[in-house]
């Protein structure tokens, strides 16, 4: 049973439609993640569940309540913003304190509550600190404590990590995802960076031009695409062009070479259509050895990230991406040295061309 | 490589200097010397003595006060809301603020007359409330750019829509979100234009002169007039006042939230818990 429902939300800024028609069922203490490319709908979606935008048309239940036309205040909503948004003018404890003040918690309810808060966070050392003399990533430690302690129906995270530098936002991502589980708040993430999605949420929606392009696992969002936005969008894809020969025996051809596919993977697609054979680095492997599909390659570019090495090649007419990991014995192969690669057929994502 | 001594720079820093300072010190000098041969406070003795004096500046400093609340209470509520509503508005609001630049006071106070005078609708001229009320609000429109400046830019300062919008999403009403997050995180702009409007209103002398209101400007031409040593004294008072005002204003605008006015006694706290 859905806990945040959006049915056929619109908003439109003048002429100018940003989120077009959209649904969404999120269950109790479910993450759901938003990613997109900027300006395609997102963050207006996030806001418009906020209450900080109204939608143009649609409906959006909160715990089974109709809160489309509800001030932002009367929502019981949690929020944690880019920019942190902490009161300047208060200390941690003051700013955590702020929405349970609000709700007019007796002062020793406030001050159980806040400890609670500031522990789950691990900063109940810094309670008296004002956000000038907090980090980035504790400013943001608090931004969340104080969200939670009023305890919302729902939590609302508007791009938290994005000003914070890799190795935190890393650390606070797990945390984020850590304390959700251990409160098993409803949550709403939006974001660009499709890493993040991917690590932290039960279920990701792709967003692109105000549409959901796809709503599913990171799982099958990564290895399953349903749209070609979404293929390119989420992870490196790598495409070779081909042309279906017989759709019932699943061949294509790839250059000069005929490859056979699973019959389904090009089932409903007449001969000769023209089509693309997507494939992620990690599905290519050096060699004749690790798939059924085998090319000829020439080794382009190899670039040495550490535990991996890519390695790009001219292949099928077409340059691939393909990842090997590093091995002390094993050196890399030289640029312009011949080789083959290979990939197994059923790791062919097939898209329309 | 060490540096040249900026001779040309300090050079012209101490002529700066030396132009706002040599008249200054000369006016002081001559403020000290009422009593022949001998250098005495007596200027400063005759001022204080003085009732009128005392009766003007007070009445100045009420009217003073008086356009500090009713200006903050127009100008804070519009700059926070043109900010998070309006912000196509700004450079439009912002002009109408920098009118009475432009526009002389002595228009401004005939206008009053005008339209609040004895045969008007409104006649606001024919009691004393009713002119104090005209007084206070002239001084309200005189420091208009200082005060919107002031609150404009501290509001500048902090994300005023997402500060509302963290606010909102606690359950804040519009008025609380104004009371307790915004006006305090612009108090020190607040208290900026406050002391600014303050030394503007003080020493005032069009508007209050031509509403015939026993205020310290008048009382300032007056004395000039008639006597040669108070007004050089009344001058240098009247700078010390204001320069307390701009050093008060850089101290609220510095400040920092959590930061006592006052530094905290710790030895004499630290006495007590040790009983």
């Amino acid at each position: 049973m859905s806990f945040l429902k959006l049915s056929a939300v619109s908003k439109a800024f003048g002429a100018n439609v940003v989120v077009k028609s959209f649904d969404l069922s999120v269950r109790k203490g479910e993450f759901v993640s938003f990613l997109g490319p900027s300006g395609c709908g997102k963050t207006t979606v996030l806001r418009m569940v906020s209450g900080f935008e109204r939608p143009t048309s649609g409906a959006i239940e909160i715990g089974g309540r109709d809160v489309t036309h509800l001030p932002a205040n009367q929502r019981q909503i949690g929020m944690v913003f880019q920019s942190y948004a902490l009161f300047p003018n208060m200390s941690v404890f003051g700013n955590v304190a702020f929405g349970l003040k609000i709700a007019g918690a007796s002062k020793p309810e406030i001050a159980s509550r806040v400890k609670e808060m500031l522990d789950l966070i691990q900063l109940g050392h810094l309670a008296d600190r004002y956000p000038y003399q907090l980090s980035g990533g504790q400013q943001q430690r608090v931004a969340l404590a104080r969200a939670l302690a009023a305890r919302p129906q729902v939590l609302l995270l508007d791009e938290p990590l994005s000003a914070l530098d890799a190795k935190i936002r890393v650390s606070l991502r797990d945390d984020i995802r850590a304390i959700q589980r251990e409160l098993n708040i409803t949550t709403i993430f939006v974001t660009h960076d499709q890493e993040e999605a991917l690590t932290i949420s039960d279920r990701v929606v792709v967003m692109n031009g105000g549409i959901a392009e796809q709503c599913d696992t990171p799982h099958e969002i990564y290895n399953r695409p349903t749209t070609r936005f979404v293929a390119g969008f989420v992870g490196k894809l790598n495409n070779i062009p081909a042309i279906v020969v017989d759709p019932d025996a699943g061949t294509v051809r790839v250059e000069s070479d005929v490859v056979t596919l699973e019959p389904r993977a090009v089932a409903g697609r007449k001969a000769g259509d023209p089509i693309v054979l997507a494939l992620r680095p990690e599905a290519v492997s050096m060699g004749t050895r690790s798939g059924d599909v085998v090319l000829e390659a020439k080794v382009q570019e190899v670039y040495f990230l550490g535990s991996v090495i890519r390695l790009k090649v001219a292949a099928a007419g077409v340059s691939l991406s393909l990842d090997i990991f590093n091995r002390a014995d094993a050196p890399p192969p030289d640029v312009g040295s011949t080789t083959h690669v290979s990939f197994s057929s059923h790791a062919v994502i097939v898209l329309d061309s | 490589m060490k540096k040249p001594f900026p001779w040309l720079s300090t050079l012209i820093v101490v002529l700066a200097a030396l132009y706002f300072l040599v008249p200054l010190y000369a006016t002081f000098q001559f403020s000290l010397q009422m009593k022949r041969g001998e250098w005495s406070l007596a200027a400063y003795e005759s001022v204080f003595s003085s009732d009128v004096f005392l009766s003007t500046l007070a009445y100045s400093a009420v009217a003073s006060l008086a356009a500090i609340v009713v200006g903050a209470a127009l100008v804070a509520p519009t700059a926070y809301w043109v900010r998070l509503r309006l912000p196509k508005l700004r450079p439009v609001v912002e002009f109408v603020s920098l009118l009475p630049l432009i526009i002389p006071p002595v228009v401004l106070v005939f206008g009053h007359i005008r339209m609040f005078g004895s045969s008007s609708i409104l006649p606001l001229t024919t009691t004393d409330g009713g002119t104090n009320f005209l007084l206070v609000s002239g001084y309200v429109v005189l420091s208009l750019p200082y005060m919107y400046r002031a609150v404009d830019n501290g509001m500048a300062s902090i994300d005023i829509v997402t500060l509302t919008e963290a606010a909102e999403s606690l359950g804040a009403s519009r008025a609380r979100t104004i009371m307790e997050v915004i006006l305090p995180n612009v108090r020190s702009s607040i208290i900026s234009g406050a002391f600014l409007t303050f030394s503007i209103s003080l020493g005032e002398f069009v508007l209050a002169s031509l509403l015939n209101r026993p205020a310290f400007g008048p009382y300032l031409v007056q004395i000039g007039q008639d006597r040669a040593y108070e007004p050089a004294a009344l001058a240098v008072m009247t700078f010390a006042l204001t320069w307390a005002c701009m050093g008060l204003m850089q101290y609220f605008a510095t400040r920092k939230p959590g930061q006592r006015v006052f530094p905290r006694l710790t030895l004499a706290l630290s006495r007590n818990e040790a009983r």
